[in-house]
Formats: C-alpha cells, structure tokens, sequence
C-alpha cells in the first residue's frame, strides 16, 4: 500500500510556492462569495475556514496565526459583519491548526477529520459567540456549516496534495531543462 | 543550565502560537468593540472593500452566467410564453396608466384641499433604480448589496422599495455598493399606520423573512386579520401611504398584556433583483425637549424606545 491517498507517512515535503497558498486562499474567499442562499447558506462549508486550516496544518511556520487574523478581516469586509469576528474566529482556527500541527501530520485522513471536526467547532462557536453577545441570539442551524466543513476536509486535503504533486513535479522539469 | 520548565528550542520563531492567539484575540475583541459601539473605522471598511470588491464581483458571474443561459432558452423556445406575458403586461400597462391620470387628478385635488385647508404639502420623493448585486452571506442578518453606492449619491438611512411595497433601508455605503437592511431583520421597526382605520403603531422584524411582528398592542387594540398595513411618515425617514405588510394571524391572550399580531411583507423580500431607492425625506423640526412640557405633550402609545 505504497501510494493510498490515505496515506499519513511523511513524505519529502515538496516546496510549496507562496502564490499557491495565496491563490487557493483567494479561491476560497470566492467560493464564500458565491451566492448561497436560504438552506444552502446554511449548510455552506466555510471554505476560507478549510484552506487555512490546511496551511496552517501543513506550512505552520508561514501562514498562521496573525495571517489567519488578516484573511478574517478581510472576510468581515466581504460578509459585512463586524470588524473582527471573522478574525476572531480565524485567530481561534489558526491556533488549534499550529498547535495540533505535529499530531494532525501523524494521523491518516480518518483521524484527521475528527480532530477537525474539534477546531471547526471552536470556531464557529466562536463567531456565534460574539454575534450572540452583540445581537443576543443565535440561529442554531448555522453550525450545521461546520458538519458539511469537516465532510470536505478529506477531498480538500487529497486534492491539494494532488495538486502541490503537479505544481512541483511541474516545476522540477522546468528547472531541470534550463541548463 | 536549561530551565527544565521551559522547552529548548534550536530555532527562534517569534513568541509561542498561545501569545499570538491571545494577542490577536485582544485585537479582534478591540475591534469588535469599536465596531459595534463607535462604528469609527467604516472608512477602512470601504478601503478594504474595494480590494475585495474584485471576488465578490467575479463570485457573481457564474449567477449571472446561469441567468442568461435561462433568459436565452426564454426567448429561443418559449416563444408563445413570452407573447404572452408581452400581451399581459400591455393590459396592464393600460390599465395602470388609467388608474395614475386619475391619481394625478386626485393628487392636484389633494393640493389644493391642503393649500385651503393651511396644511403642509406632502413631499415628492424620487426615486432611482437599483439592481441586487448579492444577497448577504451571513446566514444571521438579511441583507442584500445594491449596486449603487457613493458614486451614485446613496446615503445612509434612504428607504428601498420594490414595485408593491418597502423592502428595507439603506445602511452601509461603500464607494460602488451599498447595503440594504430589510425589514424583516430582527428588530428593525418601520413605523406604520393600519390603513383601514389610521391605527399608528410600529412594525418589528423578526428575523425570518416570512414574518413581521406588532409588538406592544393591547389585546383590545382595533385591528383585524387582513388589514393593510402602510408607513405613516411620522419618523421622517419613510414617506407616508405606502404599503409595508399584511396582517395574517392574531393572538389575544387576556394573560398577557398585549396581543401577539403577525403580518406579512407585501414587498417581495426575498424575490426580485430590481429595486428603488427613494431619496431621503427632508429633515423634520427639532422634537421639543421631554422635559419641557410635562404633560402637555402626550407620547403616542407605541412609540419604540430605543
């Protein structure tokens, strides 16, 4: 079993370029742009959520905290909710990413879900917290997000290891042929 | 010697995730509270936006692309379906314009009732059109973005419509967009009057775009399931006479001290892609200090206090 996609060995950690992490962020920010609506909302995954979680998981010394905060301001902006939940929330994300980051690498994608599963709670407690403090309720349906999230953690987490794959076998070949 | 308590470490990377985590949280929760409180930073707000603004425009396309994709299959196939609705909106169209000579016949009758009569004249509004650009991605508000921002003279506070009656009001603008609250956001009151028999009182959201709420009506309050219910204009802000909602079911209780009344938006809140921004209402005389005239100043009964 060589090459399963579960497979949790650490391989040779391939270089991954600061325009691919930038670019998948700005996918994700996209894809939370698209316009959901009624139910659909509500079971949205939060895909900014995910890619950073990925990062923070996989490049811990590049994208983490404070950069996490950043990309929530910004998807406060986009949201037009209040300066700083998004961040918040992003902040409490980043955390349990860089912290579980060793544990996480150990682990294959089943057990990886679970323990996603724990931050993605955390998070979204987080934002309905603060919402819960300001506007003093909460619709209950919205952490039904954070389920449908950590369904895409094994798909997201494949096809980015696909495409660092691609991305770099790509870029060896390149440099290989200049002499 | 190496304090056992602390971890060594061969490479310095900055202080540990927990003093950035606590940090950022500070950040955030300073953020959060001049947000909400002081609202002092929507000016970074609009400078971020306009960076942003790119995604969100290009997140709108494949929308747009699937709507055009519709609208070509409309006109290629359905031929018949769109004779049609080009016949019934001709029907209407006629029947409209009659029903607005007459209207403007009882709007110049109405002025010169008011001129003999010494009354103010009621204020024209005019209104521009506005399209949805997106509805609001935060599953607990309801708000759409409308394409007309700054550069289009919007301001905080103006009123939006639809064909049939008030969707919400204006409160956020950005340079190219602006943010439109509706009126079935939990909490936000419209002031209105029961058309049938000039009840004033006022119109909560609910949160749930199904339903409105009168709040504070006492249980022998004269209103019935099916009455009209229209701005009064008495705020300044919405301009009078026109329809907000509907009343759908009401509840008298005698154990509580006020009726539980729900309506229904008239508007289509949740529907259309056009609407209108009404220009502001020019502003109304200085309300005289409370403490002024006790007791010859009566409050209206269902004044909200906010």
């Amino acid at each position: 079993m060589a090459f399963t996609a579960t497979q949790s060995k650490p391989e040779i950690q391939r270089p991954v370029s600061n325009l691919f992490i930038a670019l998948s962020i700005i996918t994700a920010l996209f894809m939370n742009g698209l316009p959901w609506e009624g139910i659909w909302l509500m079971l949205r995954p939060d895909f900014v959520a995910l890619a950073l979680l990925y990062w923070c998981m996989h490049k811990p010394w590049r994208i983490g905290i404070g950069l996490s905060w950043a990309v929530g301001i910004f998807a406060d902006v986009a949201d037009a909710s209040l300066f700083g939940q998004h961040a918040l929330a992003y902040s409490v994300l980043a955390f349990g990413g860089v912290v579980l980051h060793r544990r996480l690498q150990m682990f294959d994608l089943r057990q990886q879900t679970t323990q996603v599963f724990g931050i993605f709670v955390l998070t979204y407690a987080a934002y309905a917290l603060v919402h819960w403090q300001v506007n003093g309720y909460v619709v209950w349906l919205y952490f039904m997000g954070c389920i449908t999230s950590t369904l895409l953690w094994t798909p997201m987490s494949i096809m980015f290891q696909a495409m660092r794959q691609v991305g770099s076998d790509s870029e060896r070949r390149h440099r290989e042929r200049r002499p | 010697m190496i304090d056992s308590t602390q971890s060594f470490r061969f490479f310095n990377r900055g202080p540990s995730p927990a003093v950035r985590l606590v940090f950022f949280t500070m950040l955030s929760l300073l953020l959060l509270f001049i947000d909400a409180r002081y609202r002092y930073l929507e000016s970074t707000r609009s400078a971020l936006s306009v960076l942003i603004s790119p995604i969100q425009q290009l997140a709108t396309l494949p929308g747009a692309l699937w709507q055009k994709t519709g609208d070509f299959f409309i006109t290629q196939s359905a031929q018949r379906s769109l004779a049609n609705e080009n016949e019934m909106m001709r029907r209407q169209h006629q029947f409209d314009a009659a029903q607005l000579l007459q209207m403007q016949a009882m709007q110049l009758e109405n002025q010169q009732l008011r001129n003999l009569a010494d009354l103010p004249q009621r204020n024209k509004f005019t209104a521009q059109l506005a399209e949805i650009v997106y509805a609001e991605r935060d599953v607990f508000r309801r708000k759409v973005l409308i394409n007309k921002g700054a550069n289009a003279d919007v301001l905080i506070g103006q009123v939006v419509m639809d064909e049939i009656g008030i969707i919400g009001q204006i409160t956020r603008v950005y340079p190219l967009l602006s943010e439109v609250t509706m009126i079935t956001e939990k909490d936000h009151a419209v002031p209105v009057q029961v058309l049938r028999n000039g009840l004033r009182t006022i119109l909560f959201g609910a949160g749930d775009t199904s339903h409105l709420l009168l709040r504070y009506m006492p249980v022998s309050a004269d209103v019935q399931e099916g009455d009209l219910l229209v701005t009064s204009g008495i705020d300044g802000i919405y301009p009078p006479g026109i329809p907000v909602a509907k009343v759908i079911k009401i509840e008298r209780d005698p154990a509580y001290p006020f009726a539980r009344v729900f309506c229904l938006p008239l508007a289509g809140v949740d529907k259309h892609r056009h609407l209108l921004v009404l220009s502001s209402q020019p502003k109304l005389p200085e309300r005289p200090a409370e403490s002024s005239a006790p007791g010859t100043f009566k409050r209206p009964m269902n004044r909200s206090r906010n």
